[in-house]
């Protein structure tokens, strides 16, 4: 019978390892996939994990689809390590994309001044925090479920994003096309590299990162954010309030989302449309817990799954292999990270029945 | 027929998917296991049950492969939480990422495609009875089995030993665990049971409610239904308020299109979550007091000490 | 119709109901049971007595088959037996009340005790007869209340009634008194003399001298694993019965220290604080003051609300008046914990992982946890030099060892850890200093050097407050001592009077009026 047993001190060598066997698991089972699906798993796996890497314009593509993910899920990732269940990120991200749309169509067409863009990005972070402000009060006042009301507001939010892209904000002269009109270029966020898609956004999501190691590591705030999520009777003990750190965590993880919303929108998209998102605020969940809650793990969590996303497109150009294996690697690997991780802090043992039942229950 | 009678069918049918799913999950949650994945799980149970059903032309083996379906995914939950004591969220969060993902992979090839709709119940005299007679006798058996559920479960939990030890297992696993019951088992098969109504429900969607299967066609019902868990107190009864309550709200929006209101549609199909969120606010604000609704075990990783 | 015992002179005739010969058990290289002999009688209310720790929980496990002895057996009627479960005991016709209740809240009575019943009878016919037993042995209970609802008494009677159900021939209650009032404690007296006059036996487990004496026929007393004597208590002084739990002490007088007291640094006026779970203890009028400089130790078997007095010392419960707590001249009941750090207070618990500690991060996060209050944060930004100084110099002054320099809290051993915890709070050089059972599960040595820490903290003018079980440490160390009683604390004794007989009495609930006497 397998007994589980608690380590005395957490394995760093399951702590690297984890997500490796993870991946490698993984691997496998996808290449069981294939094969079960009638593709050679070898040629389907290459088409997914090596060929995005070969040329250039996958990888800016990489790029600019890492951004979202990392941003939001930093974001995550301090409310994660707080035990606070924010599921509601993709909400949040789509009324920040429409928090900051708002300026630029609003300002479309006229001539107004550079100070449009970083305007836009503020609006949607606010946007963003407000959006989770609600499950976070939800929560901290009443009691109710943060993953449940967070999560309804997503259906909301992507309601609220319909309405307004096919209604009020639809471009008169867009031919009946349910988006809004195309921003300013002066609206627009800038691309990095002439003819790429590649945009600032990046850069803003490696400012994230090293922002958020910075915070985690180094300030007594994210010391507070940690303890209250590991050890709560000592976070207690230590002075710090839980149920304001639940708010705060929420708010800063629902303006980074935002955040990203809007530098979505207003860079690789060019204009409000519904279902402009892949579920980029659920992928990012896949990654918090993947990059281990870290921010410099996020980052390499998000360049692998924005991997995958590219990699599944090229799969159902060349072998029409369906956009939902991708969902159904995502799901796969955040199950192993899980079963793996549990060897972090526990020990599988097998024990015998008799032990078991002469130790009794103490 | 009758407006009021369309209505109250429509009610019906759209209420019957929750009430099913909430209650395999008020099971769960009872033995105190909070399964995220219902949406997942229901979603698989509804590609699944199509699948099998235009595979073998019959409803009732489509059935049966949703209800599989589900077991299956809350085997997998269960051998994490369960197993591995793996937090529940985030297992729960997998699962339904999971499960969609898997749906839409299976359901790929069955777009477009319809089957004969599960049959209605047709009694000769009673089914044509004017306004009752639909309602009461000309329902399909999902209908019928979900009431039968909930009344079975209620007198489950309260009236048979093995729902008092259920019910003990969520309240205190650690009492449980010291009067000698399997807790972890217990667990186990409650998980099971609630994948399998999960499944039910599902496959009762692409099968009854609409004959046909798209990808993403469960919208949400299953985390409604973990709402309606919460809603309901953990009470079967309740929870057959709650489900249909919910089902007119979400029946309310079509009407009101068709009634030629001015409200943008958007708003209408957000009711339902809208409700959502206040129900959630509005019960877990009324609680507090020290006769806590939730099972006290509920979402507690259960590891015996050795 | 047998007769009461009225001495140990003359052992009964016939075999006893049930022997525990020679047990022994031990936990790793501790002893908690070190062969013991254990006679128990039909129609006899036997008393277990002993301080915690002295083998009395493990002694009754085994009995009830929680446990397996290493050495020894148990007896039924001459018989041996081995007993590989609760169940086996149950079938033997042993029952048991625990101190810790196996209830399930949101249940209800009727329910409650279907649990711990095989589930045989029918619930109807079951919950019918449990409210006639309950009305039989006047502990009356409903069925079908919950068991929120119900009082702490009222739940401890669905444990009675529980075991009486299935007709025990030998009744355990395991510190039955702990959680009544004086008025459900005499009640709970009838019943069981009542039982006794059924033939039954009981084994009666407690510390509470008068009570034991007014109760119980024979008195089995251990001390350090030991079973000490058998007597019968009736002939017994509440000064003997105390001088036999807590060890031999004829005249043992300690010079106090000489250290010189200054003003009062943490003074507790009428502190009154409602517990906030059911199970916790009532703090009713508490009165304190330690001065700088002198050690003031608080005597007291556990669970008479230590743990509260704690929490409303260090401020993670406020008091109701913000005057009921007072820090070098400041009123601090209404301040939160970091504020009273700020005030120069330091606090150590009892529970050193998950309460002190973060069990899973290292010692210098550790050091932060209590540090940030008192100069490790600049701009909002930590001083992680300075966490790992407080590690380096908590290491070096308290000889803690460890694997590496900053390594995980769970990763110590109880006594480094302690070490460290205490370390950390000495080295802020508080003014006012809490300590809540210092070297519990600590090695000797490590328990050396923290208390020698704790002298020599009052040596440089702090108030330092030791909480502790250990009355040998509060001898040791103390220069008055109190003694904490269902939420209560009496009057301090200085250290040359406070003798052990004296403290025992007050432990075990004399009034301090006859505990002075006794000791004189």
């Amino acid at each position: 019978m397998l007994a589980l047993e608690r380590r005395a001190e957490r394995s760093v060598a399951a702590a690297i390892l984890s997500p490796l066997i993870a991946v490698v698991l993984t691997l496998v089972t996808m290449a069981a996939l294939f094969a079960i699906l009638g593709h050679s798993p070898l040629a389907a796996l290459k088409v997914y994990f090596l060929d995005p890497l070969t040329d250039a314009y996958s990888l800016q593509e990489i790029a600019v689809k890492a951004t979202p993910l990392t941003m939001i899920a930093v974001g995550l990732s301090l409310c994660y390590l707080a035990n606070v269940w924010n599921i509601g990120a993709e909400g949040q991200f789509l009324i920040g994309a429409v928090c900051g749309s708002w300026l630029a169509i609003k300002t479309q067409g006229t001539d107004v001044g550079a100070w449009v863009l970083p305007a836009m990005l503020v609006l949607g972070a606010l946007g963003g925090a407000l959006w989770a402000l609600i499950p976070a009060v939800a929560k901290v006042r009443f009691g109710a479920s943060e993953i449940l009301t967070s999560l309804m507001l997503v259906y909301v939010a992507d309601l609220l994003l319909d309405y307004l892209a096919r209604g009020p904000w639809r471009d008169p002269n867009g031919f009946n096309f349910p988006t809004s009109v195309d921003f300013d270029p002066v609206a627009t966020v800038p691309t990095l590299i002439e003819g790429s898609r590649l945009h600032a956004g990046a850069l803003i999501a490696l400012v994230v990162v090293a922002a958020a190691w910075l915070v985690l590591g180094r300030t007594i705030k994210g010391f507070e954010i940690r303890v209250v999520g590991a050890a709560p009777r000592a976070a207690r003990f230590a002075g710090f309030d839980a149920q304001r750190l639940a708010v705060l965590t929420f708010l800063v993880s629902g303006a980074l989302a935002g955040l990203a919303g809007i530098i979505e929108v207003a860079g690789p998209v060019g204009h409000l449309q519904p279902n402009f998102s892949p579920g980029y605020g659920f992928t990012a969940i896949i990654v918090a817990f993947l990059g281990r809650l870290n921010p410099v793990g996020i980052l390499i969590a998000a360049l692998f799954l924005a991997l995958t996303f590219i990699g599944g497109e090229g799969a159902q150009i060349s072998m029409k292999l369906p956009l939902d294996l991708t969902r159904v690697f995502q799901g796969i690997l955040l199950f192993y990270v899980l079963a793996c991780d549990s060897l972090i802090l526990y020990r599988i043992r097998f024990v015998s029945s008799r032990k078991v039942a002469a130790d009794g229950a103490r | 027929m009758g407006l009021v009678e369309a209505i109250i069918l429509s009610v019906l049918a759209a209420s019957t998917p929750l009430l099913i799913a909430a209650t395999g999950e008020l099971v769960a949650e009872r033995s105190g296991v909070l399964n995220l994945g219902v949406e997942g799980m229901m979603i698989m149970g509804a590609a699944c049950g199509f699948a099998g059903a235009y595979a073998t032309g019959s409803t009732l083996i489509g059935t049966v492969c949703g209800i599989v379906a589900g077991m299956a995914l809350a085997a997998v939950f269960a051998a994490l939480t369960l197993g591995l004591a793996v937090n529940q969220v985030a297992t729960g969060l997998a699962l339904t990422i999971l499960g969609v993902g898997l749906s839409g992979l299976i359901g790929a090839g069955f777009v477009g495609q319809r089957i004969v709709p599960a049959p209605h119940l047709d009694i000769p005299y009673l089914t044509s009875l004017p306004v009752v007679g639909r309602i009461l006798f000309g329902q399909d058996a999902y209908v019928y089995l979900s009431i039968l559920l909930v009344v079975g479960v209620w007198r489950f939990l309260y009236s048979t030993r093995a729902g008092l030890v259920v019910r003990a297992v969520g309240d205190n696993h650690a009492s449980a665990h010291a009067l000698g019951y399997p807790v972890l088992r217990i667990r186990f098969l409650a998980v099971l049971f609630g994948g399998a109504c999960a499944g039910l429900a599902g496959a009762y969607l692409s099968l009854a409610y609409t004959p046909f299967f798209i990808a993403g066609m469960t919208a949400g019902r299953g985390w409604i239904a973990l709402a309606l868990v919460v809603f309901a107190s953990w009470r079967p009864w309740r929870l057959v308020a709650g489900a249909y309550l919910f089902g007119a709200v979400t029946i309310l929006q079509f009407h009101a299109q068709g009634a030629g209101l001015p409200i943008p549609p958007q708003l209408m199909a957000s009711l339902p979550y809208l409700a959502t969120v206040i129900v959630l606010v509005l019960i877990s604000s009324r609680r507090g007091i020290a006769g806590a609704a939730a099972p006290a075990s509920l979402g507690l990783a259960f590891v015996p000490d050795r | 119709m047998a007769t009461a015992m009225s001495d140990t002179g003359s052992p009964p005739s016939g075999t006893p109901l049930l022997q525990a010969v020679g047990i022994t058990k031990r936990f790793g290289t501790f002893v908690a049971n070190d062969h013991i002999d254990l006679d128990l009688w039909p129609r006899e209310i036997h008393a277990l007595l002993g301080e915690n720790g002295a083998g009395k929980s493990t002694l009754v496990k085994i009995i009830y088959g929680l446990m397996q002895p290493n050495e020894g057996e148990l007896r039924r009627l001459g018989r041996p037996v081995t007993l590989n479960g609760p169940a086996a005991a149950r079938a033997l016709g042993v029952g048991m009340v625990f101190q810790h209740f196996s209830l399930f809240e949101n249940l209800t009575v009727a329910e409650n005790v279907a649990l711990g019943l095989s589930g045989e009878e029918p619930f109807a016919a079951m919950s019918a007869r449990l409210a006639d037993v309950s009305r039989q042995y006047g502990l009356p209970l409903d069925p079908r209340r919950e068991v929120w609802r119900l009082s702490v008494g009222e739940r401890q009677r669905i444990e009675i009634v529980r075991a009486l159900m299935q007709d025990p021939k030998l009744l355990i209650l395991d510190e039955p008194t702990a959680v009544l009032t004086p008025q459900e404690a005499d009640q709970l007296f009838v019943v069981l003399g009542r039982l006794r006059s059924e033939g039954r036996a009981i084994l009666y487990i407690s510390h509470k001298l008068d009570e034991v004496k007014r109760l119980c026929d024979t008195a089995t007393i251990l001390r350090g694993g030991k079973k000490i004597a058998t007597c019968n208590p009736k002939q017994e002084t509440a000064a003997s019965l105390a001088r036999m739990m807590v060890g031999a002490d004829v005249g043992e007088v300690r010079a106090g220290a000489q250290r010189k007291t200054g003003n009062p640094r943490l003074v507790v006026r009428d502190l009154t604080l409602e517990p906030d779970d059911p199970h916790g203890t009532r703090l009713a009028g508490i009165s304190l003051e330690v001065r700088g400089g002198e050690i003031v130790g608080i005597a007291g078997v556990a669970g008479n609300g230590q743990d509260e007095l704690f929490g409303a010392l260090s401020g993670e419960r406020l008091a109701p008046g913000a005057g009921d707590v007072v820090i070098d001249g400041h009123a601090a009941g209404d301040l939160g914990i970091t504020q009273r750090r700020k005030l120069g207070a330091a606090f150590v618990p009892e529970e050193r992982l998950g309460h002190g500690t973060a069990p899973r991060m290292t010692l210098s996060e550790n050091a932060l946890l209590t540090g940030h209050a008192n100069g490790m944060v600049q701009h909002g930004f930590v001083r992680r030099l300075l966490a790992l100084a407080t590690v380096d110099r908590a290491t070096k002054a308290f000889d803690v060892r460890k694997a590496k320099r900053d390594p995980e809290a769970v990763s110590l051993s109880g006594g480094n850890l302690q070490k460290f915890v205490v370390g950390r709070e000495i080295l802020r050089e508080p003014g006012v200093l809490v300590v809540s059972q210092p070297t519990w599960g600590v090695d000797a040595g490590a328990a050396a050097t923290i208390r020698q820490a704790l002298i020599d903290l009052a040596g440089r003018g702090a108030a330092v407050l030791v909480i502790s079980q250990d009355l040998d440490e509060l001898k040791e160390i103390a220069d008055r001592i109190a003694v904490m009683f269902s939420g209560r604390l009496s009057e301090p004794v200085e250290a040359p009077q406070a003798t052990r007989e004296t403290l025992g009495l007050l432990m075990g609930g004399s009034r301090a009026k006859e505990a002075s006497h006794a000791g004189a």
